[in-house]
């Protein structure tokens, strides 16, 4: 869209991302070993410890998600006058609370319910 | 800016129009991204449900019993091919290969759909084995989660037959490459909720 648009306002004004051949092969090879390892960590039984698996597992997809933002979704501080970088940060701080908070919530309420005694166990879940 | 409007509009630019304003053009693609961050809050939320209930499996089969990783590998790798070539169709877009985009778009479509066919193959199996949504609260969050996602491609789907039968009709229009474009947003980002899926449900799920 090298041609203005019909409001009068040329490319410069909108930055719209188009990507690149090289951006989106960049994007296919990092997301695919971002992907071999942990399936390799998990069904090739790496690690004994599996905490330490599903830690490495997490922050390998984090780091995966944001290799999807930066090439395929070509999320910059540019893109559309910085307006969705502003609006991705606000998602983002959102969903740490939700996530995090619901997890944290939880997880003490379950500890706090234990033990049970054994007469109880069955209704347990 | 300001020259532009004078250009277009032939009158003085008014006053009150300063440089801090946001551009005055068509804000679909910022309105469509603001769209998928309230889907991010749907998914982070059934995230939640499946972080807190997953474990909870009634005396039913858990994660680590019912769940096929190979088959999420295969699965996995579609969605991930279904993404790149969505980008080269968005490359041929911008080059005006109207032939060379619908076929790279045809082929996005198709391995999308295999993603869809496959997830429903699971979901088959894992019903005939008695292990459905009403067995326990960890099949209830799995198949909400997983659901919600599948819907959400099968919807993609539906809508690039729709742009495709559009594009084909009326070509590379300003409006058609408007909804490309954010349809181009809405395929990627299923792919990165996936990424959320296949790490946290599945992977991390048959750990814990």
């Amino acid at each position: 869209m090298s041609h203005p648009t019909a409001s009068g306002h040329g490319d410069d004004a909108l930055h719209v991302h188009q990507g690149s051949l090289r951006g989106y092969l960049t994007g296919f090879v990092l997301a695919a070993i971002l992907t071999a390892i942990p399936f390799w960590l998990v069904m090739g039984h790496v690690f004994d410890n599996r905490w330490l698996t599903i830690t490495l597992v997490l922050l390998l997809a984090v780091v995966q998600i944001l290799v999807h933002i930066v090439y395929f979704l070509h999320l910059d501080t540019h893109s559309e006058g910085g307006w969705n970088m502003m609006a991705f940060i606000f998602t983002i701080v959102l969903v740490v609370i939700v996530l995090g908070a619901s997890i944290w919530v939880m997880y003490n309420e379950n500890s706090l319910m234990m033990p049970m005694s054994p007469q109880y166990q069955h209704s347990e879940g | 800016m300001n020259a532009t409007v004078v250009d277009t509009a032939g009158v003085a630019p008014t006053a009150f129009l300063c440089h801090e304003e946001p551009p005055a053009h068509n804000g679909t693609l910022l309105g469509f991204w603001i769209y998928l961050m309230s889907d991010c809050f749907i998914f982070a939320s059934l995230f939640a449900c499946y972080a807190v209930l997953g474990t909870n499996d009634a005396g039913g089969p858990s994660a680590a019993q019912i769940l096929d990783l190979p088959g999420l590998a295969v699965n996995t790798a579609l969605l991930l091919l279904s993404s790149v070539t969505f980008g080269f169709a968005m490359l041929e877009m911008a080059r005006q290969r109207k032939r060379a985009m619908l076929a790279w778009l045809a082929v996005a479509g198709l391995l999308a759909a295999g993603f869809v066919g496959l997830e429903l193959h699971e979901f088959h199996h894992m019903i005939e084995a008695g292990a459905g949504p009403d067995r326990s609260a960890f099949l209830s969050s799995f198949f909400t989660l997983v659901g919600t996602h599948g819907l959400h491609v099968s919807v993609g789907i539906l809508w690039l037959i729709v742009l495709m039968v559009q594009l084909g009709k009326f070509g590379l229009t300003e409006a058609n490459i408007r909804r490309l474009r954010c349809l181009s947003m809405f395929w990627h980002f299923l792919d990165l909720v996936w990424v959320g899926v296949f790490s946290f449900v599945y992977l991390a799920g048959v750990l814990r």
